[in-house]
């Protein structure tokens, strides 16, 4: 398959519909597997690495899974496609890094990506859309399942799977789930959720994970520890958490739209004026704004039929997706900024001016007695 | 109070951070929890940071200079990428790794999935063990019509793993 044809569909958990999925953008597991006593990427020779690389490809190509799929030699992507992948959470920002020795196979609905010698050999992930991290690990169980079959995984009695940080051994899981939380942001209790999230154990990092910034109200939960606890109990724990970070998130909604009415009213008005009128934007600019008319979506402000238009700005004004969009040579930031703003103008002449009277609270469902229907 | 991670400059800045009732303490200098991005409590968390000391410390206390046979990794090289060097470093590396792990993990054993073939070769395993066991003891209770019995039952089971 084409890479051209990666680029032109956005990809299931986008598009997709999935439960919970106003605040829970997607759910995501990925797996880190290693094969038996041939050194890790990062300190094996390059010869050792194109080794275990085709002998990985070769396995991962042949499952059913990737029957219709994409895969390619990193070496052989050009900077700006390896971006559009990170900026579509297919590869990591390290795998980016990688040249020679390194792949990336992936299916045509993008739900599932295999990177072959990241940090492991194999970092294997599956994502969708809403708040289904059971059904992600099941889709790449699965897999994990049928490469194990093909290939000797690295596996000790005592400690699992073993990874090249020790900080993965045991399942080589991290569960994770994207949250967008501008009640929370808007209402000046974020840093008190991350902060007891952080105490449990589990951590709270920005848009593209790990010493990534905060952007567009979007928060990255997952677990720390993978080593003392079955894959079952991991994702268990990360739901109860996810589900009363949900339960706060609504409630602070809630509370805006009953007594910051008028800040809540004002935040998506300036929102709507200045991604319509706006003639450059920065990437986190737009982000930020988006967020608001994102909620202003949730909220009834703006009719339900323009939310995928809404979310799809989100990829679409990221740095790389705008420039393959351009089909000129690399922009600048500057001239970005021009196209980011054309582009989302130009979407937002399609939606209706923010009807305020339509605003609903949402449902608070933390109170017992709401539910004796 | 020098700094955790410099070992040089003053400590200004104490965080104490509690992980299921345990109670972990870093100090650090300034310049170093700018770095280490303490201030922004997004993108930083205390186990992460606590582990890398922990590792380096773990390490000094057994300055001897174990080697990995399989892939040639050496304790200097886990000092200085924090990753190791082949699935077999963690036999070679055992003694150091376990106090790390402990404290970096909810528990010291892996409780999850485990690959297919390993679990029915570790069942087929103990399945021949007690049948072994009791065919013994029929033969030592001179119960010969249940001991035939069992040895069949051996003898099937090697039969289907060869095939």
């Amino acid at each position: 398959m084409k890479f051209s044809r990666i680029i032109a569909s956005s990809g299931e958990w986008l598009s997709g519909d999935g439960p919970n999925r106003q605040i829970v953008v997607s759910s995501r597991v990925r797996l880190a597997r290693n094969l038996r006593d041939k050194p890790f990427p990062g300190w094996a020779k390059k010869a050792e690495r194109i080794e275990v690389m085709k002998l990985v490809k070769d396995a991962v190509e042949n499952l059913p899974e990737m029957a219709e799929s994409y895969s390619e030699n990193l070496e052989a992507l050009s900077p700006l496609e390896k971006q559009v992948l990170v900026e579509r959470h297919l590869i990591s920002r390290e795998h980016a890094a990688k040249g020679v020795g390194s792949a990336v196979v992936m299916n045509e609905p993008q739900t599932l990506s295999v990177m072959i010698n990241e940090e492991d050999h194999l970092r294997m992930q599956a994502i969708c859309c809403g708040l289904q991290l059971e059904k992600v690990f099941s889709m790449i169980d699965r897999v994990d399942s049928e490469l194990e079959q093909m290939v000797d995984f690295a596996f000790d009695a005592d400690l699992g799977y073993l990874t090249a940080c020790p900080t993965n051994v045991g399942t080589g899981m991290r569960a994770s789930a994207m949250l967008h939380l501008p009640g929370l942001v808007m209402s000046d209790q974020i840093n008190k959720i991350v902060n007891s999230v952080n105490k449990i154990g589990l951590a709270v990092r920005g848009l593209h994970g790990e010493g990534t910034e905060a952007m567009g109200n979007l928060f990255q939960v997952s677990n720390q520890t993978t080593l003392g606890e079955t894959e079952e109990e991991i994702i268990g724990r990360l739901n109860r958490v996810i589900e009363q970070i949900l339960e706060h998130e609504k409630n602070a909604r809630m509370l805006l739209a009953q007594k910051k009415c008028v800040t809540l009213h004002d935040q998506i008005g300036r929102a709507f004026g200045i991604l319509s009128n706006a003639y450059s934007m920065s990437s986190k600019e737009a982000l930020n704004l988006l967020s608001v008319i994102k909620l202003g979506v949730d909220l009834g402000v703006f009719p339900e039929n323009h939310r995928f238009p809404v979310d799809e700005l989100f990829i679409e004004t990221q740095p790389a997706h705008l420039q393959k969009g351009a089909q000129t040579q690399k922009m600048s930031a500057d001239e970005r900024d021009t196209l980011r703003a054309t582009i989302i103008r130009a979407k937002l002449k399609q939606v209706p001016e923010p009807d305020i009277a339509r605003l609903q609270a949402p449902e608070p469902n933390s109170d017992p007695t709401q539910h004796d229907e | 109070m020098q700094c955790d991670v410099c070992q040089t400059k003053e400590a200004t800045v104490f965080l104490t951070q509690i992980v299921d009732g345990k109670m972990q303490k870093v100090n650090l200098c300034e310049a170093c929890s700018k770095e280490k991005g303490v201030n922004d409590p997004t993108g930083f968390a205390l186990a992460d940071l606590l582990l890398g000391l922990g590792a380096a410390q773990d390490i000094e206390k057994n300055p001897g200079s174990l080697k990995c046979s399989v892939c040639g990794f050496t304790q200097a090289d886990f000092k200085k990428t924090g990753r190791l060097g082949c699935s077999a470093c963690y036999g070679v590396f055992a003694e150091g790794l376990r106090g790390m792990l402990k404290n970096m993990h909810k528990g010291p054993s892996h409780t999850g999935k485990s690959p297919a073939g390993f679990q029915s070769q570790r069942e087929h395993g103990e399945a021949m063990r007690t049948l072994q066991e009791s065919l013994d003891k029929a033969v030592a209770a001179e119960e010969y019509e249940r001991a035939a019995d069992l040895r069949d039952q051996i003898r099937q089971i090697e039969a289907d793993s060869r095939a």
